[in-house]
């Protein structure tokens, strides 16, 4: 008889992992999203080149290659990333470039006339985008928003690959002790989706919270 | 003699082939009511939407206090105004839509005083103290604290015309602030516009299809067609006494379709 109480603390201790390139690559897209979604609005056609250029190279290559870059490339430019910061960056970057594109369709679905209302007021178009447009466009990406994170999530396991311990890392390494395949991949399938479910809920009380009022319903 | 407090000089405007003023001129007195009439598609809301800067001019040039408000002034000639030109001009004028268009994420009174506090650096408690102020002038100030989605059409109405003026414009433009309200909302918006007239000295640029309201809140009508002014006068040789063949036909039509005049 196999003691599974090991091997499961050993695939917990990857879940950590996944758990924590979840969030903070989920935080570098979220930042991205704005920037790259933002800046193919701006004004400046600069900008908007750049942020199309960063949003079309990301959506465009593959996460195994922005991450086998991120990790084994970028030293030679002498920059030294941990597997982790490789991790976050290359999953950031990848979904940031897919969340720009949320971003900007829900700026552009907000209606010009509260575009119009900014200027009879004589808000600034920084004010006009900060305190009107975006808080109302945020309701519109949270959804999507939600599902970026799960594609995120899901796409950490691409992380074994350079040798960080993560969740799918920690189950392969179970099977190969064990020779057991049921144990460890239903058990990170459970967790996986279980982490995804945690997602969905929060994002929908998120919404909950935030549509509080616009449809006329005493909070 | 006074000054006009605005004054239109032969302007343009175009949206694709369509020329919708063309070579338009006029002047409005402070303190002046304006009522704009005229089938649609006649270029009176487009006046107001040049005026909020909401619309640029191909041509022709407007001055605003006798400031020009889409040229300023550059090395002894006139160039075209940057943001903070417009931004300085704008401070004189203000605007309410037919469609309100309040922010619908803020509470009424967040709406009033999002401007004062971004754009003038008023203090909260200032801005909130104003806007109370203002919203019991228009009967709103027991909503205070709701969302603008539970509000009725007039009551949004009379939120926007508090928001308007908690910037303290000189001019203010009413563009059909009636046409999207159902029939028994009209009359208390309209109230809180004679409140308006009677106790501050704005001037007021109205464009409606309310005959009767235009008539007795009015001290000149102008009738507009095809970006031209038709004809104008004081509202009683106007709607009683029109000269001009098109005006007659237009106030018949709107008087068959059912407004009172």
């Amino acid at each position: 008889m196999t003691d599974w109480s090991g091997y499961l603390s050993l695939i917990l201790q990857g879940a950590v992992v996944t758990v924590q390139l979840t969030v903070m690559g989920s935080a570098l897209a979220l930042v991205m999203a704005f920037v790259a979604g933002l800046g193919r609005l701006s004004r400046f056609a600069g900008l908007r080149w750049l942020a199309t250029a960063y949003i079309e190279f990301f959506r465009g290559t593959s996460i195994f290659v922005q991450l086998f870059f991120a990790y084994f490339v970028l030293p030679f430019a002498g920059i030294s990333l941990t597997p982790l910061q490789a991790g976050v960056l290359a999953l950031g970057l990848n979904v940031g470039a897919y969340a720009a594109e949320v971003v900007r369709g829900a700026i552009l679905s907000i209606g010009k006339e509260q575009y119009e209302a900014c200027i009879a007021l004589n808000l600034s178009r920084w004010q006009c985008m900060r305190r009107i447009i975006v808080p109302q466009a945020l309701l519109v990406m949270l959804p999507t928003f939600g599902n970026n994170a799960i594609e995120l999530l899901k796409a950490t396991s691409v992380v074994s690959l350079i040798s960080l311990a993560d969740m799918t890392f920690q189950a392969n390494i179970v099977r190969s002790q064990t020779g057991n395949t049921l144990f460890p991949f239903a058990t990170i399938l459970i967790l996986y989706f279980a982490f995804a479910m945690i997602i969905t809920f929060s994002i929908r009380a998120l919404e909950r919270r935030m549509a509080r009022g616009l449809d006329g319903v005493r909070n | 003699m006074t000054e006009p407090i605005i004054k239109i000089d032969a302007i343009s405007k175009s949206f694709g082939n369509f020329q919708v003023l063309d070579g338009l001129s006029m002047q409005v007195m402070p303190r002046e009511k304006l009522a704009l009439i005229g089938p649609s598609g006649s270029g009176k809301t487009t006046i107001l939407r040049i005026l909020m800067t909401l619309e640029r001019i191909d041509a022709g040039h407007i001055a605003i206090e006798g400031e020009q408000l889409y040229h300023m002034p550059k090395n002894g000639g006139l160039v075209a105004a940057d943001e903070r030109h417009l931004t300085k001009m704008r401070q004189k004028i203000g605007m309410v839509f037919q469609l309100f268009n309040l922010f619908p994420h803020m509470s009424v009174i967040d709406n009033v005083t999002l401007a004062p506090m971004l754009t003038k650096g008023v203090a909260r408690a200032a801005a909130e103290k104003r806007a109370m102020e203002l919203l019991d002038m228009v009967g709103m100030s027991e909503k205070a604290k709701a969302m603008p989605a539970q509000l009725s059409g007039g009551q949004k109405q009379r939120v926007a015309i508090a928001r308007a003026l908690a910037l303290q414009p000189k001019i203010m433009l009413f563009d059909e602030v009636t046409s999207a309200l159902d029939p028994e909302l009209v009359e208390e918006v309209l109230n809180v516009l004679w409140k308006l007239c009677a106790e501050t000295d704005m001037t007021m640029l109205l464009v409606t299809h309310e005959m009767g309201f235009a008539h007795d809140f009015a001290d000149r009508v102008l009738f507009f067609d095809r970006g031209k002014i038709v004809e104008e006068g004081k509202p009683d040789e106007m709607f009683s006494n029109p000269k001009q063949e098109r005006t007659q036909t237009f106030l018949r039509k709107i008087i068959a379709a059912g407004h009172r005049v």
